[in-house]
C-alpha cells in the first residue's frame, strides 16, 4: 500500500489537501483535509446582529452573494418578515448572476483545463480541448472570462460591486432599480445568453433545457460534429473517458430549493431525492446535525443541531484531520450541488442520467451546464417583472431576542445559516456550507463523507503524485473550501 | 496578438500568487477587470503568472516545485502577491493554515518567498493590515504582511524590504478593485513604480490620494445634509447610516466597480474597507455614531465648528425637492424645467 498526500490542490476555491491510500493502482481510502481555519463563527459572537451582513459575505469571495442571502434570510426569519416582491426578484437576480458566473468559471477555468494535459495527448479530441481550454491561454477560456466580466456588471448596477455587496437586506434591497435600468440589465443578460448559445451550447438555451432523456441527449449530440460547441465537446470526452463511472455519489441528494417567487413558490424545488426509491421526500431541517469527531474542533456534547452548534478550536485532538465538521442529515451522508438541485426538481434528463449511472463526474458537470440553460431565461423574466412603482425595501425592526434560520442554494449546493440573538447581539452563529456536506470528514461512526467515498476506486497511474482521475473527481464537486472552514 | 511581434527588452515579470487567511475574493474581483481579454492584458504588460491557485494548471507537487525553485533562486521571483491575512496562531505556530501537501505553515512559505522577491505586494486589506479575519477576538491571531491594523510590523516586521528596497505595497480594499491590482502590477513590471508613489500606509497613491466621497452621486444631498433614513433611500448616508466616504482613501466613485457600481451607488454606506482596522468600527456598521446629534466622524480636513455651522445653514436652505427625494427610493420631485432660457 502506498500513501499519497496531494496538495496544494488548486483550481478549487481555497485550501485542500487529499490523503490517499493506494493499492494496485487504485485509491483504497481517502481523507479530505481543509487545512485553513479563519473562525467566522467565533468572530461574529457579540456583534450587533445586523453587522452579520457585513461579515458573512466575506466568508467567501466566490459565492459571497449566497452568504449574504443566507444571512439576510436568517435575520428575516428572526424578524418574522419576508421582503417585498421587488426585493425578492432583485435578490434572485443577484444570486443567479453569481451562480451562473460560478458555473461558467468552474467549467472553463477549473474543470476543463485538466483534459488539456499531456496524459490525454493521444485522444482524438485533445487538440480541440487544448486550443479552447489550456490554462491561461485557451481561446474559449478567455472568451468565457470576458463573458463573466460583462455578466458581473449586473451586480455593479444591482449591488454596487461584487464580491461583498451589502445591498441585500432582510427586507429587500438597498438599491431600487429604475425603469431605464431594466433595459440595460436585460441587454446584459442577453449578451451572456449569446455567449452561451454561440460558444458553450451551439444551440438555443430552450433547446438544451428541453432535452428530456439521455436518449434525446444522444440524438441532439449526433446532429453536429463532436466538437461543435463546448458542451458537445465535453460530452464527447465524458462518454469516451467513462466519466459516467467516475466518482460515485452517496445516492442521497439534498436541495434547499432556490429562487423563490413572490407567490411563495420555488423555481427549483426543496427536498431530498433518493436514488434507490427514485422519490423526493420533504427536507426536515431539524434532522441536520454536525459531528466534530474528526475536526480540530471541540466535539463536546456529540453531534449537534446547528441552532445549538459549537465552534471552538482544539488543534491537538487525536484522530482529527481537518477543520471541517461532518454534517449529516438524519445521521446520513448526503451530496448537494447542481446535480442535487436538478434531481430534486425532477429535471427528466438529469433524473434519467442519474438512474443509469448515479452521481458521477459526468452527471455533476451535466447538471451544472443544464442550470445555465434553465436559469438565464428565468433571469430575463425577473428583470421584466421588476415594478418600478413598487418598493424594493420595507422598514422593519429586529427584535432584541430571537433566533433565525436562513436557507439558500449557492452554486455548489445547500447553504444554511443559523443565528441566535440576545439583547441585540449575536449569541450564536453557525454556518453549514455546501462543501461542508460534500467534503465532510468521517463521523463518529467512521462513515466517510461524500467525496471521501467517491474517491475510492479512482485510478492512480504509474508515476503520478497528483493523480489526474482524483483531480477530475474532486473538481466535479466544484468545492469551496473557504466556505467550508469559514 | 499584435504585441507578440514586438521584441522584448526585459524578461517577463514573474508573479507568484499565494492565498492565506482570506476569502479568495480579491482574486475573483481581479478577474472582473474591465478588459475583453484578461490573460492578454497580463501578457501585453509582460506579466507572467508563474503560479496562481485559481488559474494555473500545476497542482500538488508541481506547484510546490515552482515555489521551491523561487526560494532556491532557480526562478527569479519579481513579485510575490499575497492575498488573505497571515495566520500566526495558535500560539505563534501558524498551524491555522498549513500549506496543503507540505506540512509547513503558510507563514513560513511567505517569509521564505518574501526574502527572495523583488517586490512584495499585499493584495487586499487582509494581507495589508489583517482585515476582516482579524475582527472580533481575532481567533487566529491574524495580521497583515507588514502591518497589524495601523501598527507597522505584521508578519515580516517593520524593517522588511523586498529586493528592490521597497516595503510591502499594500493594495488595500475588501475586496480590492481589480484595476488597483492590475495597474500596480503593470507599473512594477514596467519599472515605473517607486517609494514616492506609496502613501503613509503603504498604499499606491494613484487610488489612495482620493476620497470615496469624490464623485459620489449623492453629493447634492450631502451639500444640503438631506439624509437617508433607511436602506434604499436616495439621500446622503453620512448623517444616519454610518457612511465614512468623506474620510476614506480610495477612488471608488470615480473608478467604478463592475461597470457602473460603487458602495454608495449600491445604496449602502462606505465602511472604509481600504483603511486599517475597518473590521472593528467600535459601533454598528449601519449606524452613524453621534455626540449631541452631531456625527463624530466628520471630514478629516475641515474644522468641526465650520462643519456644524455650514450643516445647519445648508439644512435650513435645503430645497423641497432634495429634502423629499432624500427619504424616497425614486425621485418624487423632479428638477424644475425653466420656461425661460437659462442664464
Amino acid at each position: 500500500m502506498a500513501r499519497l498526500i496531494v496538495g496544494p490542490f488548486n483550481r478549487v476555491e481555497g485550501d485542500l489537501e487529499v490523503r490517499l491510500e493506494v493499492v494496485d493502482g487504485q485509491v483504497q481510502s481517502a481523507h479530505i483535509n481543509s487545512p485553513m481555519y479563519r473562525g467566522f463563527e467565533q468572530i461574529l459572537l457579540k456583534k450587533p446582529a445586523m453587522d452579520a451582513l457585513i461579515y458573512v459575505p466575506r466568508i467567501c469571495g466566490i459565492c459571497s452573494v449566497s452568504q449574504s442571502v443566507a444571512s439576510a434570510r436568517a435575520l428575516a426569519d428572526a424578524m418574522g418578515v419576508t421582503p417585498p416582491p421587488n426585493g425578492a426578484r432583485v435578490t434572485n437576480l443577484m444570486l443567479a448572476t453569481e451562480n451562473m458566473a460560478d458555473h461558467l468559471t468552474h467549467f472553463y477555468l477549473f474543470f476543463m483545463p485538466d483534459f488539456a494535459r499531456p496524459v490525454y495527448a493521444q485522444q482524438p479530441w485533445h487538440a480541440a480541448v487544448q486550443d479552447r481550454f489550456t490554462a491561461m491561454q485557451g481561446r474559449h477560456a478567455r472568451l468565457a472570462l470576458a463573458a463573466r466580466q460583462r455578466l458581473f456588471t449586473l451586480l455593479g448596477t444591482l449591488g454596487g460591486k461584487w464580491p461583498h455587496t451589502q445591498s441585500i437586506q432582510p427586507t429587500g434591497s438597498s438599491r431600487a432599480v429604475e425603469a431605464a435600468e431594466r433595459v440595460r440589465l436585460l441587454a446584459r443578460v442577453r449578451e451572456f445568453r449569446a455567449f452561451l448559445e454561440q460558444t458553450l451550447f451551439a444551440a438555443p438555451l430552450e433547446q438544451i433545457s428541453a432535452i428530456d432523456s439521455e436518449a434525446a441527449l444522444r440524438q441532439w449530440y449526433a446532429t453536429a460534429a463532436p466538437d461543435s460547441g463546448d458542451f458537445r465537446l465535453f460530452l464527447t470526452l465524458a462518454w469516451q473517458l467513462e466519466l459516467d463511472r467516475m466518482g460515485p455519489g452517496p445516492g442521497r441528494y439534498m436541495s434547499n430549493g432556490s429562487y423563490p417567487s413572490p407567490d411563495g413558490g420555488l423555481t427549483f424545488a426543496r427536498g431530498i431525492w433518493d436514488q434507490v426509491s427514485d422519490k423526493v421526500q420533504a427536507l426536515d431541517t431539524d434532522s441536520i446535525s454536525e459531528d466534530a469527531t474528526h475536526a480540530w474542533l471541540s466535539d463536546a456534547g456529540g453531534a449537534r443541531h446547528p441552532a445549538d452548534g459549537l465552534t471552538v478550536p482544539d488543534i491537538d485532538k487525536p484522530d482529527a484531520y481537518t477543520w471541517n465538521k461532518a454534517p449529516r442529515l438524519d445521521g446520513r451522508v448526503i451530496e448537494t450541488g447542481a446535480l442535487a438541485r436538478q434531481l430534486v426538481d425532477a429535471h427528466p434528463l438529469i433524473r434519467d442520467a442519474a438512474m443509469r449511472c448515479g452521481g458521477t463526474v459526468y452527471t455533476r458537470v451535466l447538471a451544472r451546464l443544464l442550470e445555465l440553460a434553465r436559469v438565464v431565461p428565468a433571469m430575463e423574466e425577473w428583470i421584466k417583472n421588476l415594478r418600478t412603482d413598487e418598493p424594493y425595501f420595507v422598514a422593519h425592526a429586529l427584535p432584541d431576542d430571537a433566533v433565525g434560520m436562513g436557507l439558500t442554494e449557492a452554486a455548489r449546493g445547500s447553504l444554511g445559516h443559523w443565528i441566535a440573538i440576545r439583547k441585540g447581539k449575536i449569541s450564536n452563529y453557525q454556518i453549514i456550507a455546501p462543501t461542508s456536506w460534500n467534503f465532510s470528514p468521517r463521523d463518529a461512526q467512521g462513515v466517510p463523507g461524500a467525496l471521501e467515498a467517491a474517491l475510492v476506486g479512482a485510478a492512480v497511474l504509474p508515476g503520478e503524485d497528483t493523480p489526474v482521475s482524483v483531480q477530475h473527481i474532486v473538481r466535479s464537486f466544484d468545492p469551496c473550501m473557504v466556505c467550508t472552514v469559514h | 496578438m499584435a504585441s507578440e511581434t514586438f521584441s522584448r527588452k526585459t524578461p517577463a515579470f514573474n508573479v507568484l500568487w499565494l492565498q492565506s487567511g482570506g476569502c479568495g475574493g480579491c482574486s475573483m474581483s481581479l478577474l472582473c477587470a474591465d478588459t475583453p481579454d484578461f490573460f492578454g492584458a497580463l501578457s501585453d504588460a509582460d506579466i507572467n503568472m508563474l503560479w496562481h491557485p485559481s488559474l494555473s494548471i500545476e497542482s500538488g507537487a508541481d506547484a510546490v516545485r515552482i515555489m521551491q525553485a523561487c526560494i532556491d533562486g532557480r526562478i527569479p521571483l519579481h513579485a510575490l502577491c499575497v492575498e488573505g491575512s497571515m495566520l500566526r496562531g495558535p500560539n505563534g505556530t501558524g498551524r491555522f493554515h498549513i500549506l496543503a501537501g507540505t506540512g509547513k505553515p503558510m507563514i513560513e512559505w511567505v517569509q521564505a518567498l518574501a526574502a527572495v522577491a523583488h517586490y512584495t505586494v499585499a493584495v487586499g486589506t487582509c494581507a495589508a493590515y489583517g482585515g476582516i479575519t482579524a475582527a472580533g477576538g481575532n481567533p487566529t491571531d491574524a495580521c497583515g504582511l507588514q502591518y497589524e491594523g495601523d501598527q507597522i510590523g505584521g508578519l515580516l516586521g517593520a524593517a522588511y524590504r523586498s529586493g528592490t528596497g521597497l516595503p510591502v505595497i499594500n493594495v488595500a480594499g475588501c475586496p480590492t478593485h481589480p484595476n488597483w491590482v492590475l495597474e500596480t502590477l503593470m507599473a512594477l513590471a514596467a519599472d515605473l513604480f517607486d517609494a514616492s508613489q506609496m502613501d503613509a500606509l503603504g498604499r499606491p497613491r494613484f487610488y489612495a490620494d482620493h476620497l470615496v466621497h469624490h464623485g459620489c452621486t449623492r453629493n447634492e444631498y450631502y451639500e444640503f445634509k438631506a439624509s437617508a433614513e433607511k436602506p434604499s433611500d436616495l439621500g446622503c448616508m453620512m448623517e444616519n447610516m454610518g457612511c465614512k466616504g468623506t474620510q476614506v482613501h480610495a477612488d471608488c466613485n470615480t473608478r467604478l466597480w463592475n461597470g457602473d457600481g460603487s458602495c454608495t451607488r449600491g445604496g449602502y454606506a462606505c465602511i472604509s474597507c481600504t483603511e486599517p482596522g475597518f473590521e472593528e468600527p467600535g459601533h454598528s456598521f449601519h449606524v452613524t455614531p453621534k455626540i449631541a446629534g452631531i456625527p463624530i466622524g466628520l471630514p478629516t480636513d475641515m474644522p468641526k465648528a465650520w462643519f456644524v455651522a455650514l450643516a445647519s445653514l445648508s439644512k435650513s436652505a435645503t430645497p423641497k425637492r432634495v429634502r423629499e427625494n432624500a427619504t424616497a427610493d425614486h425621485l418624487k420631485i423632479l428638477p424644475a424645467i425653466r420656461k425661460t432660457r437659462l442664464k
